[in-house]
């Protein structure tokens, strides 16, 4: 690897190559103080407003979050991050007030801290390793992430961490989809020197961090911020450009002249549930309801064009981050009841234990074990569903107890809104242009570890490779990717 | 930006634009579509290409003026921009081998009609077009229509201020009762598209039509276009917009039209208010 590979040193001086280390220091003396907690808008409040939840530590509390880490030696905690982010160091630069330090050891390996500090599942990756999570209470880093990572987008464009970029390279690499490995993935090849161009079919880049995520749980400012990052870098972003219909991956390589192609369109297509009632008004894929209100701006409606349907009692089905997210919204919305319909229990939920919490604060009322046999109508809008109760049975290959229906026990959850939170498939319409590329029986691309397709030249990453997933492990597929890339384009 | 380089007035409510979008231009076939928005807070709306030109760059639609986008729409002058212009979008209308065929635009839908009969005729097709309107002011394109070399071009008005008095279903009617026809293509309203399809049924001609759901992105994303045909649910976006009209639930389609009508109508007449011109 190159040695420009991992620099990424902030524009207002280079690191002291004389300054230990943290790891080289004597061990500092751990505080023996419980988590630091972190201030949120009150639960009532916030259920009214779309500005953000949790509000991020201040200096003080994160210089003291930081002094809970013990600086292992043997740093369990770094295997947990899908990344292998250097947590030890990075927490060491605080715990030595060299913040910018800090942030050049997170944008090594994590292009984004500002986004998974607040949006990982921290407490099923690097925190449940944490030695400390054995004992008691883990180090909260995905917080001390987050602070990191706002006290490098609070710094002023030209002094933040830019990661230097190589000489040109003469290769032109393309990149289609700006969702979390898009944005990685184009980081890194701008870095290496490729001249790289992200190609975005809706108006607006981002991904799922703009249309899905909503802005309560991740400010867009913040995903804005991130995106001028890269246009710094130089990489220019088309949107408005379908790859599949505007334009073909055989066509971006064969008569638009790129040497490369990166392909992380995600995996956006919604599943419905199949059951009667499902096209009744007032309906909605979690993808068009967030969609709606996020990138179109329907709560502003009708400052904003787009409308979306206003729900008094608005029932979710399904029980992972994006059912949390669409019924929080729905709250926001003004429903007066919003419900979570999902058939296994509470601590089956894939959601974050965070989200599911909070959601509960808000007032969103858990519907646990039943699921939803036929939603009924009246004049062609929702009036309620039909579910039936469920119990869990036997484990089964993934070891969770699988649900079962209990007979007879069908019941009516009344409601004039159906959100369908229940997951999402690969979109064929980029891959049906493209015949030489492998896919799965699924739909979803084939690659190599390293992210190479079937087709030379052209790699894939993130949620269209492992279907849907997180933003870690798609920023992860896209710099990986992004290595293989380089690799490929020099050697060829 | 997409710069708009052409307009024209065709009747009191409906005008064409035509934008350069030099790739979408080489891409277009006969029966797509592409999305447009007006400016940061606008709305996604989809619109059928009506013509393009991929040497010059540029693709035209035609729309009427029926809510606040659309009335924005009809405001932009030549050399004003439209922040986003997306496609093409959804599968091209079969146009091969269809043999005697007759392409039925009601209202604005001859806008539509008209690129899938012209590509109809230049596959080789014997077309007849039926049109179909309120009154003489609200028929489109007739000229372009008749400079298409068709089999017959079909008039028909509610009022018999143009070609015959009558419903469109009628001329459909005669000419699969005299066995001149293998296939119907009916675009317009989505109650003239229903009766077509099933006159069409009865007569037993196979029968498309272009459906034209609300949608939001247009490319499979949301779902916000789903459609039943046949007994299963599609999306109208990206399995469409042509289908089978024999299986298609229109009931529903009408319905789900619908869904919005309230809030647009008050955002249309807020708009309007602001707005001092007379459209
Ligand atoms: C509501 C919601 C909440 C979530 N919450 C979390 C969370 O809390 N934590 C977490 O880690 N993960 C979360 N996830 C999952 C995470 O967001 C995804 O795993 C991640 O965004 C995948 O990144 P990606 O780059 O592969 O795809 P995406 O983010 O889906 O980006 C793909 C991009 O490609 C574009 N595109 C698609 N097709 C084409 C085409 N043909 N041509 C051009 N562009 C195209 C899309 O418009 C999109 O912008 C959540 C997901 C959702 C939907
Ligand atoms: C595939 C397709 C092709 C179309 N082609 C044409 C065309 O060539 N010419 C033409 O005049 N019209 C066409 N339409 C209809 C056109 O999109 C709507 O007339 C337009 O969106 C109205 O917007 P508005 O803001 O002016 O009106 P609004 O007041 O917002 O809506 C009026 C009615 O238009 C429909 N509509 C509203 N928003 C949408 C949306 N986002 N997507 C689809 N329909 C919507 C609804 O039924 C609504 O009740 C097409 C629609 C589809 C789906
Ligand atoms: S990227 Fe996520 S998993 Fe890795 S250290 Fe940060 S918060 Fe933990
Ligand atoms: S395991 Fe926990 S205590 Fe040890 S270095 Fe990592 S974060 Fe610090
Ligand atoms: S418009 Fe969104 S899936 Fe068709």
């Amino acid at each position: 690897m190159s040695s420009v590979d991992d620099a990424a040193v902030p524009l207002g001086g280079a690191p002291d190559a004389a300054m230990p280390t943290p790891a080289e220091k004597p061990r500092h003396k751990a505080s023996r103080a419980p988590r630091t907690a972190m201030q949120e808008q009150p639960a009532a409040e916030r259920a009214q407003n779309f500005e953000e939840v949790s509000l991020g530590y201040t200096q003080e509390q994160a210089i003291a979050e930081a002094n809970r880490c013990l600086q292992c030696k043997n740093a369990t905690c770094i295997d947990g991050c899908p990344v292998n982010i250097d947590i030890k160091s990075f927490i060491g630069h605080i715990i030595d007030g060299e913040y910018a330090l800090g942030v050049e050891v997170l944008k090594e390996r994590n292009a984004l801290p500002a986004v998974c500090g607040r949006v990982c599942p921290q407490e099923e990756q690097c925190e449940v390793r944490c030695v400390l999570a054995k004992k008691g209470e883990s180090v909260a880093i995905g917080r001390l992430e987050r602070w990191l990572g706002d006290f490098d987008l609070a710094c002023e464009i030209d002094h933040r961490c830019v990661p230097v970029v190589a000489p040109p390279s003469g290769y032109r690499c393309a990149v289609v989809g700006s969702g979390p490995a898009g944005l990685a993935c184009a980081g890194e090849l701008a870095r290496q020197g490729h001249e790289v161009t992200m190609f975005e079919s809706l108006h607006a880049p981002g991904g799922v961090l703009t249309y899905g995520i909503p802005e309560f749980r991740l400010p867009k400012a913040i995903v804005q911020a991130e995106i001028e990052m890269i246009s710094q870098m130089g990489v220019s972003i088309e949107c408005d450009v379908v790859v599949g219909a505007s334009i073909t991956v055989d066509e971006l390589l064969a008569e638009e002249g790129f040497d490369a192609v990166f392909v992380g369109n995600g995996a956006g297509l919604p599943v419905f549930m199949g059951i009667p009632g499902e096209n009744l008004n007032g309906v909605y894929s979690a993808n068009e309801y967030l969609t709606r209100v996020n990138l179109m701006h329907a709560y502003d409606f009708p400052k904003a064009d787009t409308p979306v349907w206003r729900g008094r009692k608005v029932a979710v089905v399904g029980g992972g981050n994006v059912a949390m997210d669409a019924a929080r919204t729905a709250l926001r919305l003004g429903a007066e009841e919003v419900f979570l319909v999902y058939r296994r229990t509470a601590d089956e939920m894939p959601a974050r234990r965070e989200e599911a919490h909070h959601a509960q604060e808000e007032g969103v009322e858990f519907k646990m074990l039943c699921s939803p046999l036929e939603i009924r109508g009246h004049d062609g809008f929702v009036t309620g569903i039909v579910a039936t109760r469920m119990e869990l049975g036997d484990a089964d290959a993934s070891g969770r107890r699988a649900p079962v229906c209990v007979l007879d026990s069908d019941f009516v959850i009344e409601c004039d809104t159906v959100i369908m939170a229940v997951g999402t498939r690969a979109n064929p319409l980029l891959s049906q242009a493209a015949p030489d590329l492998e896919l799965t029986s699924r739909g979803y691309i084939v690659t190599s570890e390293d992210g190479a397709t079937s087709m030379p030249g052209v790699f894939a990453g993130g949620d269209i490779v492992t279907g849907a997933a997180t933003v870690i492990l798609a920023m992860g597929a896209g710099k990986r990717a992004a290595r293989a890339m380089n690799s490929w384009l020099r050697d060829r | 930006m997409f710069e708009i380089i052409h307009k024209r007035q065709l009747s009191d409510s409906v005008y064409e634009v035509g934008v350069m979008a030099p790739r979408i231009a080489r891409k277009v076939r006969a029966g797509q579509f592409l999305i447009v928005r007006t400016g940061p807070e606008g709305e996604r709306v989809p619109f059928t290409f009506s013509d393009w030109s991929p040497q010059e760059g540029w693709v035209r639609f035609i729309f009427m003026r029926v809510g606040k986008t659309t009335h924005e729409l009809a405001h932009l002058e030549v050399g004003d921009t439209l922040a986003d212009v997306v496609g093409p979008l959804g599968v091209p209308t079969h146009t091969e081998d269809v043999g005697r065929v007759a392409v039925i635009g009601g209202g604005v839908g001859a806008a539509v009609a008209y690129p899938v009969a012209r590509a109809m005729v230049a596959a080789g097709n014997e077309v007849t077009v039926i049109l179909g309107a309120r009154n003489e002011e609200l028929l489109i394109l007739r000229d372009e229509f008749e400079a298409l070399g068709l089999k017959e071009l079909i008039v028909m008005t509610d009022d018999g201020s143009a070609g015959e008095k009558g419903l469109v279903t009628a001329p459909l009617k005669r000419l699969a009762a005299e066995g001149l026809l293998d296939h119907a293509m009916a675009i317009g309203p989505a109650i003239m598209m229903k009766f077509c399809a099933a006159t069409a049924k009865e007569l037993g001609v196979s029968c498309t039509v272009s459906l034209n759901p609300i949608m939001v992105d247009g490319t499979g994303m949301c779902g916000a276009c789903r459609v039943t045909v046949g007994g299963e649910t599609k999306f109208g976006c990206v399995d469409g917009p042509d289908f089978d009209g024999w299986v298609v639930d229109f009931e529903e389609l009408m319905s789900r039209q619908r869904i919005y009508s309230d809030v647009e109508r008050e955002a249309d007449a807020d708009f309007s208010k602001g707005c001092s011109c007379h459209l």
